[in-house]
């Protein structure tokens, strides 16, 4: 009986533990293939040698560059990306209750492309490089607002069909906003576009750079609240009931998951989905408290994206297709499977 | 006056220009139980969320000397415990993760649940004879078993106060009776006091000891079950005919009856 009794919390750290292991597993598999397979074929032991040897008198100098400074910063580039988005969707789908919110859903991601087609159209060059993200962010806090202000206006309240709703008219006037821009500014348009079709594979170390510390800091902050989102799942009333101050976590987990979507859309563009597929694939396997999910999220949503990346650019090399493209057209069937699902559960 | 005890002085309650609750008072000793009777829209909702700081209010609440109004949230939740009309059961989690979220109130804001939190969340698990169901889905537990797992997540909060919406609507009779048997138990042996907005008049006689009757957000009757509940009043707030009978084991029986006198053949 004793031994018995002991078992719950055992059992529920041990399966936890195996599904990091598993997770871990995949993002290992996913950057070796990331670093192996390229527009040029390198053979894996010269991709090595140009990692971890010293200045490599056995390799080609060009393809320890194609590695070092080419893969090697792609690959980490799309891990934090994809490692962020996912970690944004599921703590979105907590603070909402809402199992289809989503980065891209919510305005969050069109707002963030608004912002910075305006810094890209109006800032002075001087400034723009670093402005862009700024600029993104305060057009994706922007979207978020309108878009829960607007579902809650409606007297339906939170249900999810009219957050969506919300969120998808606004990206919508967004996304006109931003056209109207863009035919303003035919000079930015070349350098506007390729912001939105991402900039995963040119960015660089540098990108990285820009985009490590607001990925990190919004990462932390979520992550330091995963039990607040397994107590929001409870709804307003009974997590109150519990002592939790609703709003305010509320607000501090929006705002961090939103600078986390600014930061990955900043970069890498939009990139749809990525927020939906991977916390309900964790959630499926893995049971619904955020402590797994969350860590899970960054984890799996870093593999994930890796290995779109890698399609994205293999599928038609030496060309590349953008990596929206890839996540949406796994996206797109899976989530109208989940639509499907919580359909079919709401009845 | 114990530490345990639980008193609503003149309390008002609006929503917006709408005004629900009009000077309630009631008073709720260390294990005892009180029932809040009353017809729909009564008020009886509102006067628990009150007492759970969900709802703003004036006039005073306090739980032995303190006022609610001077305590933190978590504080209060240490004290009081809610078991909501309809609670919520996310899909995927596991019972013992869910009776864990019970001990939040005991977590500052960035700690996690240590072995002594888990060991009162398996505590409480067998105590309510539910310990077999830890691994469970919550959202795939029966009408029965989730109510005790909704218990057993608010006894994870060790309060002196337990307050009840309607705790057994969603029922039948044997597992409302296995609940309310549950309840009445751990009102007698630790000394929780009870405080329950019932809809079964039978049912609400048998397990409180007082009553508060309220209509319209007002107190219309308050006092021991024989007392308050009386036929004419229950027509008078109720609209319902009904004949009140005191049975030897069953104590106060409340029987509906038809007003045309008619009965199916």
């Amino acid at each position: 009986m004793t031994a018995d009794a002991e078992l719950p919390a055992v059992a529920s750290h041990r399966l936890r533990l195996r599904w990091l292991v598993v997770a871990l597993a995949l993002l290992a598999l996913a950057m070796t293939l990331g670093l192996l397979f390229g527009a040029k074929s390198l053979p894996p032991g010269d991709v090595l040698r140009s990692l971890f040897g010293s200045s490599g008198h056995t390799t080609e100098p060009l393809d320890a560059v194609i590695v070092r400074s080419i893969r090697l910063p792609r690959v980490l580039l799309a891990g934090v990306v994809g490692g962020v988005l996912a970690l944004a969707g599921a703590a979105y789908q907590g603070v909402f209750a809402n199992p289809l919110a989503d980065p891209y859903l919510l305005g969050a991601a069109s707002g963030a492309e608004v912002g910075a087609t305006l810094a890209i159209a109006y800032a002075p060059a001087a400034w723009s490089v670093n402005a862009v993200p700024v600029f993104a962010f305060f057009g994706a806090i922007a979207a978020v607002t309108a878009a829960v202000v607007l579902g809650r206006s409606v007297r339906a309240g939170r249900s999810t069909t009219v957050l969506i709703l919300a969120g998808v008219a606004i990206a919508a006037f967004l996304t006109a906003l931003e056209t109207y821009v863009q035919q303003q500014h035919q000079a930015a348009i070349r350098l506007i576009y390729s912001f939105i079709l991402g900039r995963l594979g040119t960015a660089g170390w540098s990108g990285l750079k820009l985009v490590l510390p607001y990925a990190c800091l919004s990462a932390i902050v979520i992550l330091l609240h995963r039990r607040h989102l397994d107590v929001l799942s409870l709804g307003d009333d009974e997590a109150a009931s519990l002592g939790l101050h609703v709003a305010r976590v509320r607000l501090i987990l929006v705002a961090a998951a939103t600078l986390a979507t600014a930061a990955a859309v900043a970069i890498a563009g939009t990139i749809a989905f990525v927020g939906i597929i991977v916390p309900h694939t964790i959630r499926l396997l893995t049971g619904a408290s955020y402590r797994t999910i969350l860590p899970l999220s960054i984890i799996v949503g870093a593999a994930f994206l890796i290995l779109a990346d890698l399609i994205a650019r293999m599928v038609i090399a030496p060309a590349e297709l953008p990596i929206g493209v890839i996540t949406a057209l796994i996206g797109a069937p899976f989530f109208v499977v989940l639509l499907r699902r919580s359909r079919a559960v709401a009845q | 006056m114990s530490g345990n005890d639980l008193e609503l002085v003149n309390v008002h309650v609006s929503y917006g220009e709408r005004r629900v609750l009009h000077g309630i008072s009631a008073r709720v000793g260390s294990g005892e139980w009180l029932a809040l009777l009353g017809p729909n829209g009564s008020g009886k909702t509102t006067a628990l969320r009150v007492v759970c700081g969900l709802v703003d209010f004036e006039g005073d609440v306090r739980v032995g000397t303190t006022s609610i109004r001077t305590m933190h949230k978590r504080v209060l939740a240490r004290s009081v415990a809610l078991l909501p009309q309809h609670p919520t059961a996310p899909t995927g989690m596991r019972v013992s993760t869910y009776v864990l979220l019970g001990r939040t109130p005991h977590l500052s804001y960035f700690a996690q649940e240590t072995d002594k939190d888990h060991a009162v969340a398996e505590r409480v698990l067998e105590r309510l004879g539910i310990g077999a169901l830890a691994d469970r889905d919550v959202s795939s537990l029966s009408g029965g078993e989730r109510q005790l797992a909704v218990l057993a997540r608010a006894l994870a909060q060790e309060p002196s106060v337990l307050v009840l919406d309607e705790p057994t609507s969603a029922l039948d009779i044997g597992h409302q009776q296995d609940v309310m048997e549950v309840i009445d138990d751990l009102r007698r042996r630790d000394g929780i006091a009870v405080i329950s907005a019932m809809h079964d008049l039978t049912v609400a006689s048998q397990f409180a000891a007082n009553i508060v009757m309220l209509s319209g957000g007002r107190v219309v009757a308050s006092g021991q079950v024989a007392s308050v509940l009386t036929e004419d009043r229950i027509k008078e707030h109720y609209g319902a005919t009904v004949r009140v009978m005191k049975d030897v084991s069953a104590g106060v029986v409340v029987i509906p009856i038809r007003s045309n006198g008619h009965n199916a053949p």
